[in-house]
């Protein structure tokens, strides 16, 4: 086998196994906590918004006397609050 | 309210067509079309009460939010909440008169779950005397990779009308009939949170919003110094009709070996009016036995001044936009809090196993870096004046009940 065919048939092997590894690469990544592992998160104290009522006014009281707004990971309605 | 004369408007655009907002749920949609199983949030109710007191201003009200849900996929909530506002704060000492008025919000919302999709839409409408605000907001959820990510996208939008009150020769309060602005909003976000390992959760908001419009305070002015005197004179702000601003925010929670959580937060934001802040949060949560729990948080907050804002310009008509709101003013803010909950069951009601009172109380700090006391002129001279400082008190107390 010369030199030559030995570069073509490596190339053509490198070609069919792009997709492959592109697939792999897109494929799900096998979950690292497993659910049996969460159990914290189902505890309240875990939540990020716990008393959406509270967190949505305290948002609000701030967003009144600042200039930021926004990123809270709620949506609140317009007012002319100041 | 605050009874002044005189303003200034600029554009508004109001409800329109509704394929901008169409094509941005459509394209939401493809986003994140695959389903498999995500959780609706539980049944509940909260009745609350809220007490804001500082600055000479008094602002308190009822609040009252249900969730229930409606068969297996579906569940609705509306809020009631209201702001009954007393203030004879400094701005209005200077420039305005003091006032009462009560804003009223209402709201409903829907989640539909659809496999591991949550489809999310919903309406708030807000009516002060003189402000009246309406928001739609839509948002898919999409839970990934084991259900250890969740990603949601959102848009939402906001159009208000802004009206200015007077006195009447006759002593009655109305609408300043030549003043009639409006004022457009948009949004646009996308969350992520990301389970880390058994004990940590990672959440990740970023946030662009658009507004156009009338976008100042119509009661508020600026102060220039009086030519040759230590005195000043005021005049209208001149705002920006748009503004569009940037927040990226990440939280870090971690469950604690002895069942506690700790969370840091961190916030950026900057806008093309030149404002830069920045917040910081800390905040610790820890149960008692089975029927108390205790929350502290400390929050730090510092900004960077609007391009447009001085506390005293050199002269009228100093430049092509001028504001004095102190909200656009540099500052440092720092809020001290702490919370207790009580869980109990009903007497008597077994349905309701699951209940809780809650307090909430937080003390709000703001110095300011260039916000002066003007109605301390007259002692110490226009531009003299000692800086501002605001102490606030914030108290919260709730009743909860999961049904």
């Amino acid at each position: 086998m010369s030199v030559r065919v030995t570069v073509r048939l490596a190339s053509r092997m490198l070609l069919a196994a792009l997709p492959l590894a592109l697939l792999a690469g897109c494929a799900a990544p096998t979950p690292w906590v497993k659910p049996y592992e969460r159990e914290h998160f189902a505890d309240p104290i875990m939540s990020f918004n716990r008393d959406p009522v509270s967190s949505v006014y305290l948002d609000h009281v701030f967003e009144s006397r600042e200039g930021a707004r926004g990123a809270t990971g709620s949506v609140g309605g317009g007012c002319g609050c100041n | 309210m605050q009874l002044r004369a005189g303003g200034r408007g600029v554009h508004g655009g109001s409800a329109r067509a509704l394929s901008p907002f169409t094509r941005t749920l459509l394209a939401l949609g493809i986003a994140v079309a695959p389903a498999l199983a995500g959780v609706l949030p539980e049944d509940r109710a909260d009745v609350m009460w809220h007490l804001y007191r500082g600055g000479d201003i008094t602002i308190q009200g009822p609040s009252v939010l249900v969730r229930k849900k409606v068969g297996d996929n579906l569940s609705l909530s509306a809020n009631y909440y209201e702001d009954m506002i007393s203030s004879a704060s400094i701005d209005v000492k200077l420039s305005a008169s003091p006032y009462h008025e009560t804003r009223r919000q209402e709201s409903v919302a829907a989640d539909y779950l659809h496999g591991k999709s949550t489809y999310s839409a919903g309406f708030i409408t807000s009516k002060e005397p003189d402000y009246k605000a309406n928001t739609e907001y839509f948002a898919v959820s999409q839970d990934m990779f084991g259900d250890l990510t969740t990603l949601t996208l959102g848009y939402r939008r906001g159009w208000d009308r802004v009206y200015r009150d007077i006195k009447t020769p006759q002593g009655f309060i109305e609408n300043d009939p030549t003043f009639h602005e409006r004022a457009d909003h948009r949004g646009y976000s996308l969350s992520l949170t990301q389970i880390l390992t058994r004990n940590a959760i990672l959440g990740f908001n970023y946030e662009l919003l658009t507004d156009q419009g009338y976008l100042a305070n119509p009661y508020r002015e600026i102060r220039f110094l009086s030519p040759g005197g230590l005195g000043f004179s005021q005049a209208d702000q001149m705002y920006p009709s748009t503004r569009t601003s940037s927040s990226a925010s990440l939280q870090l929670k971690y469950y604690l070996p002895y069942r506690a959580a700790l969370t840091g937060q961190y916030r950026f934001f900057h806008d093309t009016w030149g404002i830069t802040a920045r917040t910081a949060e800390v905040d610790y949560t820890h149960p008692v036995r089975k029927h108390l729990i205790l929350d502290g948080s400390f929050r730090y907050y510092h900004q960077g001044p609007a391009d447009f804002y001085s506390d005293l310009f050199p002269r009228a008509n100093y430049q092509n936009f001028m504001g004095r709101d102190r909200e656009l003013a540099a500052f440092n803010s720092y809020t001290v809090g702490a919370g207790a909950s009580w869980l109990f069951a009903m007497p008597f009601v077994p349905a309701l196993g699951r209940n809780s009172i809650n307090l909430r109380v937080d003390h709000l700090m703001i110095d300011y870096s260039d916000f002066r006391n003007a109605l301390l002129a007259g002692t110490y001279g226009a531009g003299n004046e000692p800086l501002y400082k605001l102490n606030a008190n914030i108290f919260q107390v709730f009743f909860s009940i999961w049904f």
